[in-house]
């Protein structure tokens, strides 16, 4: 037997209340893709934090070609030949390519020796970089590219990738997937952590499934179907939510012809958008983060005004009404950032619940604030959405990611809108609580209301939604109904193709 | 009235003595911004400067060794500041009026013992005969040592930000702190250095302007030159070279609008001296509503404060 | 090595208890500071902080003095803690405070000497609407140009200390006065004065206006939607934008009212305590109005009892500088000594203090 490349043994995490990794045992050989399976909260980011040297296990060993590795620090791991490409990457939007691969090494190259290595390194590997560009403009594929070169650059054995393809459309994953696959041809291994299995079984030739902190299974993903994968990580059916196919009725939201210029340095422009809904209606629309979905929702909230026409609401514009004005006509939205932007997380729930709920729950007259009304109505919401909290008066910061999302959707559901627009609606949410929120929209729709999911999750969109549009660069392609929709032709349209006829499968 | 006793050489070779404190005080503060600080005691570790400097020159009879003292005085007093919002987590916008209210007491409280006394002089330097050329020689060459100290911490700051490690580094932080902080840079060791740096800058300013400019010691006499440095470092869009061309240029307009008066100028002297903060408000104003180019330049983490988690 | 952890929620413990701490630590270290300068620190303390208020000897007299001096501190302080709660930083009081007792004496001066009742009331428009006018040149700048409202208000501050100058010793100077800057007396100019309403109490008009603002900035920011906003706008502006707030009506409303009320202040000062204009009528109100809404936690009742205070050791500072001769820098020293105090102790609200043994390892974001 050939020693493993990084051998885990016995691994263990803990935290006050909280058991993140017990007893992990699994090896990495040389020259494997290895996937790291999971839920969210199943422990991959601890342990992969463990072997990035971030944190110091409680018990266990790691063995690194069959010598021990302990690493006190990221610097330690990445002298013995670790290297990680994280989730949220550490980019510099005002500095460019080359100063931000500098920033991220050990002991950078002279700037100008750096960009010469990185165009050749970056084109070697098929990811091709100008070193010159500034980061910002970059887009969420090339902003990955960046920190891919950082790793590569310091010549690591082990490449540790974490949730990669979250920002990458599927054209974009495929080249990701060549450039992978161009590094275990030349002897390196890579851990690759996901939970989008139909990848795995495309890359991965070994895969360990973690559970609640321990290891439930292991498997060649290439051998496995992705049901047999989902049923190792899950352990359990998940209530798929219920659709009740009603007929669309009248149409509640009409946006034509949605220009908006960038409203920040870095921003996305919004061009020639236009959407249909009718009452009764999900319209899921896909895309990578970064093309406009911010920007959307703020157009349709109110935060950014249009012109009069430009948004319609059965009928009456109100393209130049702002987010009070809107949520009078039943115009209701929930971003995407749960803290700063859909809460204020110094505040109270009661204190947030006016936050969007003053106008239509009647809780201020003539000015002054109706407390003990305002209380009320976040006592109902915490009640009806199962919020788990002690009580309305918890600042907001304090609730679980989950729970909290589930007050903010819940505050607007319980508004009763005629259009409700959500921005990711379950990222960074456990697995019962994104049920639940997808079961409530559906229920909205069926209630009635018209419901505009903007969502990277294109599994949920999948689920909950009955047609389908791509947000690309700013640009909304025509809608078309989800059902009979294949993942090639998703793909196309995130990548910018208006869906026609003449898309091929 | 009469113009024609304005000598513009003279008049040149006394914009740059007026405008170096603020200069001083400007790239000190720019690198503090760069950091993604926002230090509004400005002011308070100016005057700080102008009187550690002047007591210790007037108690050591040497003006370098002032010098040296508001530079260690301007360091210290930042440091307050930098332990407040770095360690403790205070508002920076709070802090900064509070070293400035602090430095106004403090040094009105030092400096008693020094009104009225004659500071020891702080010779122009001579480069031989190029001192002796006319117009050139008086305006470039016949000045004293700070003045050439300050035109080159201009180069040297523009060289060390884009060309350095460190200075990379310095402008991730004050651009991006959690990215920064992802990285493992210590964001909070940097942003400290930068306030001290800051505050070493500003202190000499200060020393300047009780030192060699004025030069005596009077209670308050920085007069808003803090506030107008702060001001300086956003019209120049956080650039060295153009901190260097705006406080020229303020420096022109204190010196020409004292010219005015003294050339009996048919204004009275309360509104000649408004002039240069109406026109520092009034570049504000033009620079501010530039709205994008300012907030390219602007660092990123400006006046946020930095919390590793956990 | 001390850690801080943010705590889940604000502690409501602290918020009440850093002030008085501040205050404590700041005697502590101001009493060095005066036996540094060679003065008995009980002494000065005692005399700074006890005597004005309950000596046989100069309590008669000093008692009184704190309604005059806390009257403008509070008064701006209330119109300064709105403003800041939003985010918006009116540093230019002091301007708007000399502008506003600027156009109250014009109305005086220009009545002079006709009587009538009208004339009193008129000053207090003139005062408030000098002050608004003032304040809302950083206001304007700020929601058309985005202007740094900071620097600009501040600008301004010197600017009307030399219109100041320019009104004492010349447009606005006493044709009878002898050739002395200054303007013609106000407060004996019967009915543009500013006097007492209960003998020996130091309670003029002004107390009364302070008074008054107290209860409207109290309504505001508990019980008004736009108290919400100005709230929701400093801790989030995102999520006040997300709620429909319009961050430019907030820019104007926040700078007038600290405007007007700096304006209201300074007129009845010149009325009132001051009398008349002078090239240095303005006593850095503007300034410790700062100290006195950070002090105050920026809460109504807090400002109170805050203004109170620094009334306190400026009159305090005064008997010392009088009976030790303490400078009256060392005042100075002392109130910025509170706010970095206050400040220094601000970070347990929000934060706990651990102790980290060294050697344990750097725990992750």
């Amino acid at each position: 037997m050939t020693t493993p490349l990084l051998s885990i043994q016995g691994l263990t995490k803990t935290y006050p209340g909280v058991v993140a990794n017990s007893d992990v045992t699994f090896d990495i050989g040389e020259g494997e893709v290895h996937a790291l399976l999971g839920e969210n909260g199943a422990g991959k980011s601890t342990l992969v934090k463990a072997i990035y040297g971030l944190v110091r296990p409680n018990e266990g060993t790691m063995l690194w070609r069959g010598q021990p590795y302990a690493p006190n620090a990221p610097a330690q791991a990445r002298a013995t030949g670790v290297a990680m490409v994280f989730q949220h990457f550490s980019l510099f939007d005002a500095m460019d390519v080359a100063e931000n691969v500098a920033l991220g090494m050990d002991n950078p190259p002279p700037i100008r020796e750096l960009a010469a290595r990185i165009t050749e390194v970056s084109n070697n590997y098929g990811l091709p970089l100008d070193p010159g560009r500034m980061v910002g403009d970059l887009s969420a594929g090339e902003r990955q590219r960046v920190e891919i070169i950082r790793c590569l650059l310091q010549n690591p054995q082990l490449l540790i990738m974490d949730e990669p393809t979250s920002v990458l459309t599927p054209q974009e994953v495929e080249i990701l997937f060549r450039t992978l696959r161009q590094l275990r041809a030349e002897g390196k291994s890579i851990l690759y952590i996901s939970h989008k299995l139909e990848e795995i079984r495309a890359l991965c030739e070994n895969a360990t499934v973690l559970r609640l902190g321990k290891v439930v299974g292991r498997a060649d993903p290439r051998q496995e179907s992705a049901r047999s994968l989902a049923e190792m990580m899950v352990g359990q059916a998940l209530h798929q939510p219920s659709r009740s196919a009603a007929e669309p009725g009248k149409v509640l939201l009409q946006v034509t012809a949605l220009n908006l210029p960038p409203q920040s340095a870095f921003g996305t422009a919004l061009k020639d958008i236009n959407i249909t809904v009718r009452a009764g209606e999900v319209l899921g629309i896909g895309g990578v983060a970064g093309n406009g979905q911010d920007e959307l929702l703020s157009a349709l909230s109110g935060e950014v005004r249009s012109d009069r026409a430009t948004v319609q609401m059965a009928g009456e514009a109100v393209g130049h009404y702002g987010p009070t004005a809107r949520r009078a006509m039943g115009l209701l939205c929930a971003p995407e950032e749960r803290l700063g932007h859909a809460a204020a997380p110094d505040m109270s729930l009661s204190e947030n619940a006016l936050l969007t709920g003053a106008w239509r729950e009647k809780l201020v007259d003539r000015g002054f604030i109706n407390w003990s009304k305002t209380r009320a109505f976040a006592e109902r919401v915490i009640e009806t959405f199962d919020v788990r909290t002690p009580g309305p008066h918890v600042a907001a910061r304090a609730l679980s990611g989950g729970n909290l999302q589930k007050f903010v959707i819940g505050r607007e559901i319980m508004q009763r809108p005629s259009v409700l627009v959500v921005n990711q609606p379950t990222w960074g949410v456990d697995a019962s609580a994104a049920a639940a929120i997808r079961q409530a929209l559906l229920d909205l729709a069926h209630a009635g209301a018209a419901v505009i999911v903007i969502s990277q999750d294109l599994d949920e969109i999948l689920e909950i939604a009955d047609e389908f549009a791509a947000l690309n660069a700013g640009k909304l392609s025509a809608p078309r109904p989800v059902q009979g929709l294949t993942m090639d032709q998703i793909g196309l349209l995130l990548g910018g193709a208006e869906g026609d006829s003449n898309v091929a499968a | 009235m009469d113009l024609t006793a304005i000598n513009p050489v003279v008049l040149i070779a006394t914009l740059m003595v007026a405008a170096t404190p603020i200069l001083l005080a400007a790239l000190g503060e720019l690198v503090v911004e760069k950091s993604g600080v926002l230090n509004l005691g400005v002011e308070g570790m100016m005057i700080v400067g102008a009187v550690s400097g002047f007591a210790a020159a007037a108690t050591t009879g040497s003006p370098y060794l002032g010098m040296v003292a508001a530079i260690v005085a301007g360091a210290l007093v930042a440091l307050i500041f930098a332990v407040l919002t770095q360690i403790l987590m205070a508002n920076q916008v709070a802090t900064g009026l509070a070293l400035t209210m602090f430095g106004l007491g403090f040094s009105a409280l030092l400096g008693q013992a020094y009104v009225g006394i004659v500071p020891p002089r702080t010779p122009k330097l001579s480069f031989g005969f190029l001192s002796d050329l006319p117009v050139v020689g008086r305006i470039l060459f016949s000045h004293d040592i700070l003045v050439y100290i300050s035109l080159a911490l201009v180069v040297a700051t523009w060289y060390w930000l884009n060309n350095s490690r460190g200075g990379r580094v310095l402008r991730a932080v004050g651009e991006n702190h959690d990215s920064a902080h992802a990285l493992g840079y210590k964001v909070k060791r940097v942003r400290i250095l930068a306030i001290m740096f800051g505050g070493a800058c500003a202190g000499l300013g200060g020393a300047y302007l009780s030192l060699v400019r004025v030069p005596q010691w009077t209670e308050g006499m920085t007069a808003g030159a803090g506030w107008i440095a702060l001001a300086l470092v956003v019209f120049a869009s956080w650039r060295p070279w153009r901190v260097l061309a705006g406080a020229y240029l303020f420096g022109g307009i204190m010196v020409l609008q004292l010219n005015l008066q003294a050339a009996g100028f048919r204004i009275p002297v309360e509104y000649l001296s408004m002039s240069p903060y109406l026109i520092t408000i009034l570049v504000l104003v033009i620079m501010s509503s530039n709205r994008g180019r300012t907030s390219l330049s602007a660092p990123g983490s400006l006046g946020r404060s930095f919390h590793a988690a956990g | 090595m001390l850690r801080l952890e943010k705590r889940p929620s604000p502690s409501q413990a602290w918020n009440y208890a850093t002030p008085l701490v501040a205050v404590l630590l700041t005697m502590i270290v101001g009493g060095i500071l005066f036996w540094i300068l060679g003065k008995n620190p009980f002494e000065a303390i005692k005399l700074i902080f006890w005597d004005p208020l309950f000596s046989e000897q100069f309590a008669a007299y000093s008692r009184p003095q704190l309604l005059v001096k806390a009257a403008p501190l509070i008064l701006i302080a209330l119109g300064l803690a709105v403003g800041f709660r939003a985010g918006i930083w009116n540093i230019g009081a002091e301007g708007q405070y000399i502008i506003g007792a600027l156009c109250a004496a014009a109305v005086a001066l220009a009545f002079y000497p006709a009587e009538g009742w009208y004339i009193f009331p008129l000053m207090i428009i003139a005062g408030a609407l000098g002050g608004w006018v003032w304040a809302m040149i950083p206001a304007i700048l700020k929601t058309r140009f985005n202007t740094n409202e900071i620097l600009v208000s501040l600008l301004l501050v010197y600017v009307a200390e030399k219109l100041l100058a320019a009104a004492a010793t010349g447009f606005m100077r006493n044709p009878d006065g002898a050739g002395f800057p200054g303007s013609r007396n106000i407060n004996s100019y019967g009915p543009a004065s500013n006097q007492e309403l209960i003998a020996n109490s130091g309670m003029h008009w002004g107390v009364v206006a302070a008074m008054i603002a107290v209860l409207f900035t109290y309504i505001l920011l508990q019980r008004h939607i736009l108290g919400f906003h100005v709230q929701l706008a400093g801790q989030s502006p995102r999520a006040a934008k997300f709620a429909g707030v319009a961050p430019s009506r907030l820019v104007l409303m926040c700078l007038g009212l600290s405007g007007i009320l700096a304006g209201l202040a300074g007129m009845f000062e010149v009325s009132g305590p001051a009398r008349l204009i002078t090239i240095d009528f303005n006593a850095g109100y503007g300034f410790t109005a700062i100290i006195v809404a950070f002090l105050g936690r920026l809460h109504p009742v807090g400002i109170v009892l805050a203004g109170l205070l620094l009334a306190l050791t400026y009159i305090g500072g005064e008997l010392a500088q009088f009976m030790l001769n303490l400078p009256a820098s060392a005042i100075q020293v002392f109130q910025g000594m509170l706010l970095f105090f206050l400040l220094a102790l601000d970070v347990l609200s929000n934060y706990r203090v651990r102790l980290a043994f060294a050697g344990t390892t750097k725990e992750a974001s």
